[in-house]
């Protein structure tokens, strides 16, 4: 079985770095994996994504069109990619800057407020990890626990952001399951 | 009343691409005025360097070409050669000016090359994320300078304006900044007059313009102001460094 | 040492201090910036030569004057600043200096953009720089390919004393897979050196050596080349390196297919015979030297009405493949340029439809 998960938003939202701690935990779950960032230039203002494949067995292309989950960031990148992603796939809406649908009935919708949950804990920088942790909770595509520890793992090193952010893996998964 | 804020003429309707804080729009907008005041816009043909003011030839309104890292003097040579009738300016960052094409200014100023440069010095390279330029301070930490330049292992930031002044050629060579009101108002007086002295078929010419990069330094802009009056400019010394005979 | 997830930039820059080789010089370019970020932290723990050059001209010769002082060296590049290395990579060739290059390749030609492709096939394999050389080329499809290639292109170059070049692309470059180090640090090198200018004091013989590319007698620079030719023609024979996907069927069509691109014909392939049309690919490592005698075999097979060279170029490969094959079977191209990768769904319908022209 092969999963795709795009993850899309402003440059600055921590959007590469969630799909690396997702591709981290799927590697140590044994899978193999991919990371595909955007690159570009370093001047700003553009939207950064990244798309995460995760495989049992030997990954193909790198080049996806359609992906089966989408985390969505910002109403720009729902707007883009909501489009292409597969039936039953997870799209999960960071609710606090999009105020609009997937307009999909056919995908699993998870709306969460990621910014202002995070907001609430102290610092927007966490959205990315309430994002994150929404997302596996609900798509279960890693174990819950397998992000959790590789979170931990991010950040071992700054105790004050890894305490925050252990706070939004909590939050997150909450916000996923109401 | 009449308006306050005009966009020059030779100034494009296009958004940039420019960081907040990043001093090249500044510098691009100067340029702008010049070619209106002097009224040469439609007799002007701009170099683009790669950097990040590569897509500057979407910004200005005149002719327009666009070179290879570091060999806008040539181009600007060729250009001026055999048009001598053309106004040419390079714009160029310090990887593309003092790293790779270090060459090609060189001997361009010291063929006195009737055109003009303005050489935009932010102490490090901006487009391809921040790695070591030659002009990068002692200790600043850069991407391939992780732990500050060593000067030992690679010498101390080039000083471009008077490096070239070294140079016999009569030339038109100054350093300038546009972090404040007051530096703005020297600087576009200086481009104005490299300017003129291209027109008056007089020489090269140089404006080095002390500038921020908030991106790749990890600053605010404020901040970035704030590094470049203490850090850059006790180093890079503003003002005149060379006047034609 | 277990797996690790890496961008593969880093993960070459890494491979080569696996590999014994602790001198780097370089000139940022995006896509492949990160390989001298990194090595910028990394050589000094292992008190290795870092130094970033003034421009990839530079470079050239820094590769050149170290190489030729029998020390191990490398450099990273994209595009743009290959080209500017050329010159060099003539003059490193006829002196024979072993050094290895990579080249993270982005759109062009001229300043292009920097997303992934693969266009620089021709200057890898037919030259880039002026006169008769050739470099050993070999291409990744994967960050642990790129890896295992890096650290084989190093006694590779010094077995033939040859500039050895890995073709990557952007794609090679910034995703990150995981993978796998050997534990071992390679010090010790390959050869003896007793050609390079190690100084004289270091040879029982007491004899100089010159390392030059300069032989204005015409008899004298026509045995080196001759010496060249007959170096490549042995790599040609001894060091060809190909793999293959799904050509244990009786496959109609054979795809020609390296690198990142191969990949994607993988994934094209496993959904066209999921639809019952068997496709099967054969995929160049090294593309030079060329796995020509393998392709011609590939080609003969009874069930293969025709090949198909997919590339992210406009049509490059495509013509070591028709000479390849003879003119035994048709040989098409397919492929996109300037940082646009084809998708799987893009191949199988390239694929299709020039089976449907040419067979049907
Ligand atoms: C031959 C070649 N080498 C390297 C590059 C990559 N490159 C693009 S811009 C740049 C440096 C830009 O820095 P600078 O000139 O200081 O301008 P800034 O972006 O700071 O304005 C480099 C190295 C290139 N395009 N071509
Ligand atoms: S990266 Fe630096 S030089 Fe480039 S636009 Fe941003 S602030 Fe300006």
């Amino acid at each position: 079985m092969q999963k795709e998960v795009m993850f899309a938003g402003f440059g600055g939202q921590g959007i590469l770095s969630i799909g690396k701690i997702l591709a981290h935990a799927a590697m140590e779950e044994g899978k193999e994996v991919i990371w595909i960032p955007s690159y570009g230039p370093e001047m700003r203002g553009g939207t950064a994504y990244c798309m995460v494949v995760i495989s049992d067995r030997k990954i193909g292309s790198p080049i996806i069109k359609r992906p089966q989950h989408l985390v969505a960031m910002n109403r720009p990148s729902l707007d883009k990619f909501a489009p292409e992603v597969k039936p039953e796939g997870v799209i999960l809406i960071n609710t606090s800057l999009i105020p609009v649908d997937a307009g999909r009935s056919d995908i699993d919708e998870v709306k969460v407020p990621a910014s202002d949950i995070a907001n609430s804990l102290g610092s927007m920088r966490s959205a990315n990890i309430v994002a994150l942790s929404a997302f596996t909770a609900r798509s279960g595509i890693v174990e819950f626990d397998t992000m959790k520890q590789c979170v931990k793992n991010e950040f071992m090193k700054k105790p004050k952001v890894l305490e925050l952010n252990m706070l939004a893996v909590e939050e997150g998964k909450n916000a996923a399951v109401n | 009343m009449g308006k306050v804020f005009q966009k020059p003429e030779a100034m494009s309707s296009n958004h940039t691409h420019y960081c907040p804080g990043c001093t090249h729009g500044i510098i691009h907008r100067l340029i702008a005025e010049v070619i209106d005041e002097l009224g040469i816009m439609g007799n002007t043909v701009g170099i683009a360097p790669v950097g990040c003011a590569v897509l500057a030839y979407n910004y200005f309104e005149c002719d327009f070409q666009e070179a290879a890292h570091g060999r806008a003097p040539a181009m600007a040579t060729g250009i001026k050669r055999v048009r001598p009738d053309l106004t040419v300016f390079t714009y160029q960052g310090d990887g593309d000016l003092a790293s790779i094409g270090m060459g090609e200014i060189i001997h361009a100023a010291n063929r006195g090359e009737k055109f003009t440069t303005i050489f935009v010095n932010n102490a490090v390279y901006g487009m391809t994320g921040g790695q070591m330029a030659p002009t990068t301070m002692p200790n600043q930490k850069t991407s391939t300078s992780p732990f500050g330049r060593d000067v030992e292992s690679v010498g101390m930031p080039m000083k471009v304006a008077e490096l070239l002044s070294a140079l016999q050629t009569p030339a038109f060579i100054t350093r300038q900044t546009v972090i404040k009101p007051k530096y703005i108002t020297r600087t576009k007086k200086s481009i104005k007059k490299a300017f003129e002295y291209q027109l008056a078929n007089k020489c090269f010419s140089l404006v080095e313009v002390v500038s921020t990069c908030p991106t790749n330094w990890g600053m605010t802009s404020l901040d970035a102001i704030k590094w470049t009056e203490e850090t850059l400019l006790p180093y890079y010394e503003l003002g005149d460094k060379k006047l034609p005979e | 040492m277990g797996k690790i997830l890496m961008k593969g930039n880093e993960a070459i820059g890494e491979a080569a201090i696996r590999a014994g080789c602790l001198n780097y010089f370089a000139y940022p370019i995006t896509p492949q910036s990160e390989v001298a970020e990194y090595l910028s932290k990394r050589l000094p723990e292992v008190d290795g030569v870092f130094l970033q050059a003034e421009s990839e001209v530079a470079v050239a010769y820094m590769i050149f004057g170290a190489s030729g002082a029998g020390e191990r060296v490398f450099t990273t590049s994209s595009s743009p600043g290959i080209s500017l290395m050329c010159e060099g990579l003539s003059y490193v060739a006829c002196a024979e200096c072993p050094a290895v290059y990579v080249n993270i390749i982005r759109g062009g030609p001229g300043l292009g953009g920097i997303l992934p492709s693969q266009a620089d096939y021709f200057q890898a394999t037919k030259g880039g720089g002026h006169g008769d050389y050739r470099l050993i080329v070999m291409a990744p499809d994967t960050v642990q390919e790129a890896v295992e290639m890096v650290m084989r292109a190093f006694p590779l170059a010094e077995k033939y004393r040859n500039p050895v070049m890995i073709l990557g692309d952007g794609l090679i470059g910034q995703m990150m897979e995981p993978v796998e180090f050997p534990d071992h640090l390679k010090t010790e090198p390959s050869n003896k050196n007793d050609w390079a200018t190690t100084g004289m004091d270091t040879r029982k013989s007491k004899t100089k050596n010159i390392v030059k590319s300069l032989f204005l007698d015409p008899a004298e620079l026509y045995k080196k080349n001759i010496i060249l030719k007959e170096k490549y023609d042995i790599i040609k024979e001894e060091e060809v390196m190909y793999d293959t996907y799904n050509m244990d069927v009786d496959y109609k069509m054979l795809i020609v297919s390296y690198g990142t691109m191969s990949r994607v014909c993988s994934t094209a392939i496993d959904l066209m015979k999921a639809d019952g049309f068997e496709v099967g690919m054969l995929r160049p490592q090294t593309l030079f030297p060329f796995p020509e005698k393998e392709i011609f075999a590939a080609a003969q097979k009874e069930s293969v009405k025709m090949l198909a060279s997919i590339e992210m170029s406009m049509g490059q490969m495509v013509e070591d493949v028709e000479r390849s094959v003879k003119g035994t079977r048709p040989v098409e191209w397919y492929g996109k340029a300037g940082g646009e990768v084809p998708t799987p769904e893009e191949v199988i319908e390239a694929v299709t439809s020039m089976y449907n022209k040419e067979c049907a």
